[in-house]
C-alpha cells in the first residue's frame, strides 16, 4: 500500500477531526443519565408504616427462604439490620431526635445509574439493563466478592455457608416480573403507598410533587437523584437521611469514575517502560563496552610504548656495541699496524 | 559440593521445630477439609459488611509485596548493570515465584468458586475491574517468574539446551516481569480506589496505587535482605565463595537504595495529604495510628536504613530490614482491615478466626518448606559447576 504526503495528510487531518468532538462530547457531559424510560421506585419514609409487608411480598415472589423470626414479628424492626442471604430488602426504625414517632426505611439495592458492582466485578457478572435493574448472573461468578466491597451502600449479601456454589444475593428490581409488565414484589405488597413504582422520571415528578405541596412534611432533598451519579431508587423523607443510616457524604461521582482514571494509566506502563527499560539497558552496556574498550586501548597503548622504548633501548644498546666494536677493530688495525710497521723498522 | 554430602547435613530427629511445623501442617490440612466442606461461614469472620479478611489483606496484599524481591533484584542486576549483586537473583526469584504460587493458593481458599479463577481470561472478562487488571498480570507475572527460576532447575536435572534457551531469554523476561510488576503491585492499591466512602480519609488517595507500587519496591528490596540472612545463617553448608562474599555487599547496596526510596514514599504520603487537605484527621485515633505508621514504619527504617549503609553495619541493616517488611504488612493491613469500614461501630468489624490464622502460618510455613527443599538441591545458593561463568 502506498500512501503520498498529501493522502497521509488528508487522512491525519480527518483522524483529528473526528476525534477532538468525541473528546468534547465526552468531556462535557457530566455523567450517564440513565436509560431513557428505565424504571425508578420511589420509597417515601412519612408514608411508611413498618409493616414489614414489603419483606413478605419479597420473600415470595423471589422464592427466598423464610427468615429465622417470623415476618409478623415487628420487634425485629428495633434491632438495626443489614441486608444479607436471606433477604433482598429490610426495614429499620428509627428513633430521630426530637420526634415522638418513630421513622421506618427500606433497604434494598438502589440500582444505580451506574452500579460501582458492574464497574468492579471481574467476569462482568453485572448488567445494567435498560429497563434500569442491575441484575447478576451467578454462572460466571467466581465469588471473589469485590462487588461487596465496592457497593457504598452494602448491598450485595454472600451465600458465606455454601461450599459448593456460592452466590452473591441481592435484589433485582423484580426484573423478571417487571419486564412482563408486572410490579415489583415490594411495591405490591404496600399498603400505604409509600412505595410507587414508574419510570424514574415519573418517579422524580412524583417526589417533587410531594415535596412540594407538603413543605412541613419533607426535607427538600431526593435521595438518589444524584447520589453516586444517580440511582434508579428514590428516597424522600421528613428527617435528614443520616438520621436514618444513609450516608449522605458519598458525592455524586458514579462509581466508574473513581477508577477510570487510574486504569487508563496502567497501560501507558506497558507501552513506556519497554523503552524506558531497555534504553537504560542499552546506556549500561554502552557504559560497560566502553569501558571495556578503553581499558584495552589503554592496555595496547601501555604494550606499545613500552615496547618502542625496549626497541629504542636495544637500538641505542646495538649501536653502541657496533661503535664499541669498530673502535676495537679499529684499535686492534692500528695495533696491528704500529706492530707491523716496528718489526719492520727492527728489521730494517 | 555433592547433593549427598548437602544432604548429610540434615540429621533426622525431631526438634521442636519440627514438632511446631508438623502441628502447622496438621492444623492446616484440618482447617483446610473444613474450608471446602463447610464454606467460608464454617472458617473464617467474615461477614456480608466484611468481605475480604486476613486471606486478602495479609495473603494476597502483602504475599504479592513481599515477593517484590524477584522483578527489583532481576532488574538491578540485569537492567541496571548492578553485576555485583548477581548471586541474590537466584533466591530471589525464587522466593518470588513461591510467595507468587501461595498467592494464587490462598486465592484458592478465598474466592467461593476456585475452579472458576480462570473465568475472567476465558469465559466473560471484566476489563473495568482493577481486579481483572491484578488477576492478568499475577497469571502473566506467575508464568515468567516460573521460567525465570526454571533455568536453575534445568541445570538441577541436566537439560543444558533447553536451559541455554530459556537463559538467552533473560533480558526479555526481566523487562516483561518489571512491566508487569508495575502494573499489578500498583493495581492492588487500586482496587480500593472504588470505595471512598468506605477507606479513612487518611488512607484513601488518588495515589494509592503508586503508593503501592513505591512501597512494594521496598518491600522486595527488604525481603532480598532478610532472605539472604536467614540463607546464610540456615543454608550455609550450601552457600559457595561468591555467594559468601556478596552476602556482606548486597546489604549495604540494597539499604541505600531502600533509604532513597522510603523517603520518597514518605514525600508521597504528604503530597497525598496535602492534596486532600486531610490535616484535621491527623489529631484523631486513626491519625494518631496514621501517624505512627509514617514514623516507625517509614522514617525509621529510612533513617536506620541510611546509618546502616553510612557506619556499613549489616546489624543495623538486617535490623531494619524486618522493621521494614513489619512496615509492609502494617501498611496493607491498615489499607484492607483497620482503616477499611472505619465507621462501621466495632461489633460489627472484622478480627480474622483462628482458622483463618492457621490457613494464613500453613501457606507461609508450605513456601518455607519448598523453599528448603528446592535450595538444598538445585543450584540457587550455589553455582553449578557445569555452568560457572556462563551468565
Amino acid at each position: 500500500m502506498s500512501i503520498d504526503r498529501r493522502t497521509f495528510l488528508a487522512l491525519l487531518g480527518a483522524s483529528s477531526l473526528n476525534l477532538v468532538p468525541a473528546l468534547e462530547a465526552k468531556g462535557a457531559s457530566k455523567h450517564f443519565e440513565g436509560y431513557p424510560d428505565s424504571y425508578g421506585i420511589l420509597f417515601d419514609s412519612v408514608r411508611c408504616i413498618g409493616c414489614r409487608r414489603c419483606e413478605i411480598g419479597c420473600n415470595e415472589v423471589n422464592d427466598l427462604p423464610l427468615p429465622e423470626e417470623p415476618f409478623e414479628d415487628l420487634g425485629v424492626l428495633d434491632k438495626k439490620r443489614r441486608l444479607n442471604e436471606r433477604a433482598y430488602t429490610i426495614v429499620n426504625k428509627y428513633h430521630p431526635e426530637g420526634r415522638s414517632a418513630p421513622v421506618y426505611r427500606k433497604l434494598q439495592c438502589n440500582h444505580c445509574l451506574e452500579p460501582a458492582c458492574a464497574s468492579s466485578c471481574f467476569v462482568a457478572a453485572y448488567t445494567k439493563t435498560p429497563s434500569g435493574a442491575v441484575i447478576y448472573d451467578q454462572s460466571v461468578c467466581v465469588g471473589c466478592r469485590y462487588c461487596m466491597i465496592a457497593c457504598p451502600f452494602n448491598v450485595p449479601a454472600y451465600t458465606y455457608a455454601d461450599p459448593v456454589s456460592p452466590r452473591i444475593m441481592k435484589c433485582t428490581m423484580c426484573y423478571p416480573r417487571i419486564i412482563r409488565g408486572k410490579l415489583p414484589g415490594c411495591v405490591q405488597a404496600c399498603p400505604n403507598e409509600a412505595l410507587n413504582f414508574g419510570t424514574r422520571e415519573e418517579m422524580l415528578s412524583l417526589a417533587r410533587e410531594r415535596i412540594k405541596g407538603h413543605p412541613d412534611s419533607y426535607l427538600d432533598h431526593i435521595y438518589g437523584e444524584h447520589e453516586m451519579g444517580g440511582t434508579n431508587w428514590l428516597y424522600i423523607s421528613g428527617v435528614p437521611f443520616p438520621e436514618l443510616g444513609m450516608n449522605e457524604n458519598l458525592g455524586t461521582t458514579p462509581a466508574p469514575k473513581l477508577t477510570s482514571g487510574a486504569l487508563a494509566a496502567v497501560p501507558v506502563i506497558a507501552a513506556l517502560w519497554p523503552v524506558l527499560l531497555g534504553g537504560i539497558y542499552v546506556m549500561n552496556k554502552r557504559r560497560d563496552t566502553q569501558a571495556e574498550q578503553e581499558k584495552d586501548q589503554a592496555v595496547t597503548r601501555a604494550r606499545t610504548e613500552a615496547d618502542e622504548k625496549a626497541e629504542a633501548k636495544l637500538k641505542a644498546f646495538k649501536k653502541q656495541a657496533e661503535q664499541e666494536k669498530q673502535e676495537a677493530v679499529a684499535k686492534a688495525v692500528h695495533e696491528a699496524e704500529e706492530k707491523a710497521s716496528s718489526q719492520t723498522d727492527e728489521e730494517s | 559440593m555433592s547433593s549427598d554430602a548437602r544432604q548429610a547435613g540434615i540429621k533426622p530427629g525431631l526438634t521442636p521445630l519440627r514438632i511446631i511445623v508438623g502441628l502447622i501442617l496438621v492444623l492446616g490440612i484440618i482447617v483446610t477439609v473444613l474450608r471446602f466442606t463447610t464454606g467460608l461461614a464454617g472458617v473464617t469472620n467474615l461477614d456480608h459488611s466484611n468481605p475480604w479478611g486476613l486471606w486478602i489483606g495479609f495473603d494476597l496484599l502483602c504475599g504479592v509485596a513481599l515477593a517484590a524481591g524477584g522483578f527489583v533484584t532481576s532488574a538491578a542486576v540485569y537492567i541496571f548493570g548492578l553485576k555485583k549483586y548477581r548471586s541474590a537473583v537466584r533466591p530471589a526469584i525464587l522466593t518470588g515465584f513461591l510467595g507468587y504460587a501461595l498467592v494464587v493458593v490462598a486465592l484458592g481458599y478465598d474466592v467461593g468458586i476456585p475452579w472458576r479463577l480462570p473465568y475472567p481470561f476465558f469465559v466473560q472478562a471484566g476489563p473495568t475491574s482493577f481486579l481483572f487488571e491484578v488477576a492478568l498480570c499475577v497469571a502473566l507475572y506467575l508464568t515468567v517468574l516460573f521460567l525465570e527460576f526454571s533455568p536453575a532447575a534445568l541445570e538441577w536435572l541436566g537439560y543444558s539446551r533447553l536451559r541455554n534457551l530459556i537463559v538467552k531469554l533473560t533480558l526479555v523476561l526481566t523487562i516483561f516481569g518489571v512491566i508487569l510488576s508495575t502494573m499489578h503491585q500498583s493495581s492492588l492499591g487500586g482496587l480500593y480506589l472504588i470505595a471512598p466512602s468506605k477507606l479513612h480519609p487518611l488512607w484513601y488517595t488518588a495515589y494509592l496505587p503508586v503508593l503501592f507500587f513505591v512501597s512494594s519496591i521496598v518491600a522486595g528490596l527488604s525481603m532480598v535482605i532478610l532472605e539472604s540472612t536467614l540463607s546464610a545463617k540456615y543454608f550455609n553448608r550450601v552457600l559457595d565463595k561468591s555467594h559468601q562474599q556478596e552476602q556482606d555487599i548486597l546489604p549495604l547496596g540494597f539499604a541505600k537504595a531502600a533509604a532513597l526510596i522510603l523517603l520518597a514514599y514518605f514525600f508521597l504520603q504528604v503530597i497525598s495529604l496535602a492534596l486532600d487537605n486531610d490535616w484535621g484527621y491527623l489529631t484523631s485515633g486513626y491519625g494518631l495510628w496514621y501517624c505512627l505508621e509514617l514514623s516507625v514504619f517509614v522514617l525509621l527504617p529510612c533513617f536506620l536504613y541510611a546509618v546502616g549503609y553510612r557506619e556499613k553495619n549489616l546489624r543495623i541493616i538486617r535490623f531494619t530490614s524486618v522493621l521494614a517488611v513489619i512496615g509492609i504488612v502494617v501498611n496493607r493491613f491498615n489499607v484492607s482491615l483497620v482503616a477499611f469500614n472505619w465507621h462501621l461501630p466495632l461489633s460489627e468489624r472484622y478480627f480474622p478466626s483462628w482458622m483463618e490464622v492457621v490457613i494464613s502460618i500453613f501457606l507461609v510455613t508450605l513456601g518455607i518448606l519448598a523453599f528448603r527443599f528446592i535450595v538444598t538441591r538445585m543450584p540457587v545458593l550455589f553455582e553449578h559447576p557445569e555452568y560457572r561463568d556462563s551468565h
